[in-house]
């Protein structure tokens, strides 16, 4: 009975014991593939033996080599930050605009939360209806504006592609940048920002020298969670174009996807996933800045 | 004019994000003949109904297509998820926030650190594990591998949400006499049920647009989930029944619009590692 009891009153053993299945499920289902996914990229693996070989560099020399993964590799780069830039501007914009009180706020607001609700799969599907070749809304409306004389094949052209697939990005992520950009400004100082209008600060002095300063940490935050997002989503370019035409607009996760699981050459695949982790080490990096700093800073 | 421009602007806004919700709606109850007038037509307005409405892609939805069969799967896939997912992340949170002290603090954000390791890294060594465990094309395989994106996620939300709850209840009741233990089964899963509604809620939403698993792992139609099943098996060869399409798109979509719209403030507490107050 003492021991039982001693047991029940030793929160470090307890803890313990709360907390090993979710360290278990995560080593094991996270941690083990994690590594296996390096491992694998230097291997000979494929779908159909489960044996597989040491390949050494072999399939990062293959992909280097490879035209169609310079392309992905670049078009991440190009998608990611493209479509980040957009986010920030826009949701600055957006939170700056949601933050008053206007008629019709709530109704606005479940308007622009609906592309985060919406799964990528389903936004993706609609947006190629948009921007569908003979039947494009975007076409006829710019048509009768006469804004267009000749004719865009918004996904059959490698450059149109890439700029509709960095629209659907901008389009996906910018709602939740905006709520995480009000969410920050809710929790500003107020007096400083009412020094700053005593002071005579205009709109603009106020939100580029007083506010976004301020403000930086929560931006960051919303920014490295956008290219995690972006950076790594296969669904919005397998479903709008699947890398076409002609393989030109392939992103890291749909080519991966390509070789290996469609291709069975596991090895291949995973080296070209592998190409991801630059991306995620920048952001994991600063996030534990992120996190320190506001730690010290008892916020 | 200051009013003016502020309207103009929060109007903006919601034709950029609505316009594709939109589109689904007008799509879903056009007749064919009106909606496949090529956009080379300018004299056919495409924004608008030149027909009356219909509900044949809708009856066509339900009908003749595994719409709801996939909507089954997913809430068999969302039903066990959430199981596990409460099982296993709402002690570990409860763990970080009260019993682990320093050291779970660094681990909980270690924890966290995992959420941000996405699937696509992660696709093709699980496919080769899910192949070894005999779990290729079944809900099984999306079960065992969801709980890895909801687990760390939920772990760090009920962490957050238990440091926001006052300590005195439970202190409260060891005084009165309950151990440790007693004190986690009998007082805590009360004070504890908002913040499992909303693992409940993050783990329905993730599993309502999880696309790249399910593509991987699953291969026969009748075992699809919608995110799956709408974009990849509703397009029959190169035929895109677009009315039958977004019909499926929309009705998705609302349910899980309504929820983020409740829930969002406590979503974005988990996101914002303690960057902004709650």
């Amino acid at each position: 009975m003492t021991l039982h009891r001693r047991f029940a009153d030793r929160e470090d053993l307890l803890g313990i014991v709360m907390l090993a299945p979710a360290l278990a499920y995560v080593l094991l289902l996270v941690g083990v593939p994690f590594v296996l996914a390096i491992v694998l990229s230097f291997s000979t693996a494929s779908a159909g033996s489960l044996t597989f070989g040491w390949a050494g560099f072999a399939n990062y020399a293959a992909i280097l080599a490879d035209p169609i993964f310079r392309r992905a590799l670049i078009n991440t780069a190009i998608v990611t930050i493209g479509s980040q830039v957009l986010v920030i501007v826009l949701a600055t914009a957006a939170a700056q605009v949601f933050r008053a009180a206007f008629h019709g706020k709530r109704t606005a607001r479940f308007v622009l939360l609906l592309p985060w609700a919406v799964p990528v799969s389903l936004a993706a599907i609609a947006w190629t209806w948009i921007f569908d070749s003979t039947f494009s809304v975007i076409n006829w409306t710019l048509k009768v504006a006469g804004l267009l004389h000749g004719w865009l094949y918004w996904l059959g052209e490698p450059g149109l592609a890439l700029t509709a697939i960095v629209i659907v990005q901008a389009w996906r992520i910018f709602p939740f940048a905006t709520v995480i950009l009000l969410a920050g400004l809710a929790s500003l100082p107020q007096d400083v920002i009412e020094a700053a209008i005593v002071d005579g600060a205009g709109f603009s002095r106020r939100l580029f020298h007083v506010e976004l300063p301020l403000l930086l940490p929560v931006v960051a935050v919303a920014v490295l969670f956008g290219v995690v997002y972006t950076a790594t989503d296969l669904g919005v370019v397998y479903i709008l174009t699947g890398g076409g035409p002609a393989n030109t607009t392939h992103v890291l996760p749909t080519l991966a996807f390509q070789r290996g699981i469609q291709g069975a050459d596991l090895g291949q695949g995973a080296a070209i996933a592998v190409f991801l982790l630059p991306f995620l080490i920048v952001v994991a990096i600063a996030m534990l800045r992120l996190a320190r700093r506001t730690e010290m800073g008892g916020m | 004019m200051k009013r003016v421009a502020l309207y103009a602007a929060a109007l903006g806004f919601m034709v950029f994000a609505g316009f594709p919700f939109y589109w689904m709606l007008i799509t879903t109850f056009k007749q064919n003949r009106d909606l496949y007038v090529g956009a080379f037509d300018t004299r056919h307005i495409p924004w608008i109904f030149n027909e009356s409405p219909t509900l044949e892609h809708v009856r066509l939805l339900f009908r003749e297509t595994d719409f709801l069969r996939w909507v089954g799967n997913t809430l068999i896939v969302v039903a066990a998820v959430v199981v596990l997912t409460v099982a296993v992340a709402v002690p570990a949170g409860y763990s970080l926030a009260r019993l682990t002290g320093r050291w779970g603090e660094r681990l909980g954000i270690g924890i966290f650190f995992t959420y941000l390791i996405p699937p696509t890294l992660l696709f093709i060594p699980l496919a080769r594990l899910v192949a070894l465990l005999g779990l290729q094309n079944s809900l099984g395989a999306l079960i065992l591998i969801y709980p890895t994106i909801t687990i760390p996620f939920c772990t760090w939300l009920v962490m957050g949400f238990l440091r926001s709850v006052p300590w005195d209840i439970e202190e409260q009741a060891m005084i009165d006499g309950y151990s440790r233990l007693a004190v986690i089964v009998k007082v805590v899963p009360r004070l504890i049920v908002p913040g499992i509604l909303t693992v409940v809620v993050f783990t329905f939403t993730l599993v309502m647009q999880e696309f790249v698993y399910a593509l991987t792992f699953i291969s026969s139609v009748d075992r699809m989930t919608v995110s799956l099943g709408v974009p990849i098996a509703l397009v029959r060869g190169d035929v895109y029944h677009w009315g039958s399409l977004m019909a499926a798109a929309l009705f998705t979509s609302i349910p899980l619009a309504v929820i983020y719209n409740l829930f969002i403030d406590r979503f974005i507490q988990g996101f914002t590692l303690g960057a902004v107050k709650g």
